[in-house]
């Protein structure tokens, strides 16, 4: 078993409010895993975390030497009134390849060619991205990711406001990643597309409840005492003393690494 | 000079030196000031280049305390403040929660103000209106070598920085979650801005060298959809304005930047009014449709 990424003691959050509170485990390279919990719950901000756009305000995450990652946010920081074609935003994912100075060469453009119609938008490449739909804006974005080839990808709600032809062909891709064995890690709200397509969940409330085989993970119980956490920020909650984590396990799932599975302090 | 109107557009440029100076000087800065300006506009920075324009005054003002009226010194000093002022306001947006334009606001207030106390220190209140608002038709070779350099400098930058540039305009946190460069190329895009508004202040003065950046650009975006075609269509109405302003300027004896800086804007109000993405063609109902 490879590890592709390793959660430290892992806090993220915003102004000295947890909002991933002290996370421990690894994630298997190959495994495909889906990313659960209410609004709030910290999904999108373990995502950041990943991706190395946020900072750790306490323990790591490291992710395995030499592992490119592609990321594709919830809340894209893209400008859809720049003049910009499709082609143009699909091909911003050669640049772990060609970086800031090198030629795009015949193969870029094949491969271009190739992730576009990979998520079903043939013919698209001149389009002005201001007049896509919003299911045609996300299979270019995930014809982006193709394009940049990374052995992890993270997604976060790809499948929000999305129609069901449109989920069905990006779940294909994904799992097309997944038989790649590249690391997937998705964050999603919809729990019966988690149980179809997920072999892995990690279920979050703040804190990790539940992590492992996703029909486990999603159990009831856990599903019950993930709903049990308060979202507001307290702001006379008192300083979290570290290597003092009481209520910070999660109680039934087994990580120990010797399980061959994964790791959970 | 006779009168037929091949005369009355060759003739100036042809008869004086001082003409073929002003053109030289106003096409580089057209080259270089145009593009830049489509980067600011498609950042939402248009006003940037403004606040920016009014920072490098007490450089320029310091340059001149000291050595009188002179290019070299007036300059360096206006890129010392410029870059300060850029460097301060980007530090504060990135640093803090405060955005950019609050930052900028903020710190080219407080040049300003430095500046005005400093030339009023001294100088006349001619000496200030030449600061202002430039000599285009008095460009010597220092202040020409200078524009060429400059010139050149953000040609090669651009090239050498386009397609981060073009992608931290797109996407800043693809950008950011793939490369470190988004950070230190925005700087060094300030870094641009300001020595195109340096550049420009010797021709057409620190308030209006900023016009050449904006004006020519934003008429742009209305004409073509490409970031590339965009930058060349500013860079043509950018050469078609320094033309007609100096015609302008020397046939009516007009002040020669605010007639450069005015042809640019008619240029702008004629694209916002007949430009196919302008104000009446979009405007038009449509008799036909396509089928799909």
């Amino acid at each position: 078993m490879t590890i592709c990424l390793t959660f430290h003691d892992l806090t993220l959050g915003y102004n000295s409010h947890p909002a991933v509170h002290h996370l421990d485990g690894s994630v298997r390279k190959g495994s495909l895993t889906a990313v659960v919990g209410a609004n709030g719950s910290g999904k999108s901000t373990l995502m950041k975390g990943v991706a190395g756009v946020l900072k750790p305000m306490a323990g790591t995450c490291s992710v395995a030497v030499g592992v490119s990652i592609a990321y594709l946010p919830q809340q894209s920081e893209l400008d859809r009134s720049f003049p910009a074609r499709v082609i143009d935003l699909v091909s911003l994912g050669l640049w772990p390849r060609r970086g800031m100075f090198a030629r795009h060469r015949a193969e870029d453009r094949e491969r271009l060619g190739e992730a576009l119609s990979a998520v079903g938008l043939e013919g698209f490449d001149n389009r002005p991205i201001d007049t896509l739909s919003g299911g045609q804006l996300q299979r270019a974005l995930f014809a982006r990711v193709l394009v940049q080839d990374a052995e992890l990808i993270l997604l976060d709600e790809p499948f929000n406001a999305i129609d069901a032809r449109t989920v069905t062909d990006l779940i294909r891709l994904v799992k097309r990643w997944h038989g790649e064995e590249r690391t997937v890690m998705v964050v999603v709200h919809d729990l019966d597309l988690v149980r179809q397509h997920f072999p892995e969940a990690l279920l979050l409330a703040r804190r990790p409840v539940a992590w492992g085989e996703a029909q486990e993970a999603l159990s009831a119980r856990n599903l019950l005492r993930a709903r049990q956490f308060h979202e507001a920020w307290d702001e006379d909650a008192p300083w979290c003393v570290s290597g003092h984590h009481h209520d910070h396990r999660y109680d039934e799932h087994s990580h120990d690494p010797r399980d061959g599975k994964r790791g959970a302090a | 000079m006779s009168g037929t109107p091949i005369d009355w557009l060759i003739a100036p440029f042809t008869e004086f030196v001082f003409m073929q100076r002003a053109l030289a000087g106003a096409v580089m800065l057209s080259l270089s000031a145009c593009p830049v300006g489509v980067f600011l506009m498609l950042r939402r920075m248009s006003l940037t280049g403004d606040a920016m324009a009014h920072a490098i005054l007490p450089g320029a003002a310091a340059g001149f305390l000291l050595y009188g009226l002179q290019i070299v010194p007036m300059t360096i000093g206006g890129l010392i403040a410029g870059m300060v002022v850029a460097l301060s306001a980007g530090a504060v947006a990135r640093l803090t929660v405060q955005k950019e334009d609050a930052s900028m606001a903020a710190f080219y207030l407080i040049s300003l103000s430095l500046g005005v106390l400093m030339v009023s220190l001294r100088g006349s209140s001619v000496d200030l209106m030449h600061v202002l608002f430039g000599t285009v038709l008095a460009l010597n070779n220092d202040a020409l070598l200078l524009i060429a350099l400059s010139s050149g400098l953000t040609l090669v930058a651009l090239f050498a920085f386009w397609r981060v540039l073009v992608a931290e305009c797109l996407d800043a946190l693809f950008l950011r979650s793939v490369s470190k460069l988004g950070s230190p190329v925005h700087f060094v895009f300030l870094g641009l801005v300001v020595v195109n508004l340096v550049a420009g202040f010797q021709a057409l003065g620190t308030l209006l060298s900023v016009g050449l950046m904006i004006l020519p650009s934003a008429a742009a975006r209305f004409w073509v959809n490409r970031v590339e075609s965009m930058c060349l269509v500013s860079i043509s109405i950018g050469l078609v304005a320094s033309v007609s302003g100096l015609l302008l300027s020397y046939h009516a004896s007009l002040p020669s930047g605010p007639a450069i800086i005015l042809s640019a804007g008619a240029v702008y109000v004629a694209s916002v009014l007949l430009a196919p993405r302008g104000v009446l063609l979009s405007r038009l109902p449509r008799t036909a449709h396509r089928t799909a």
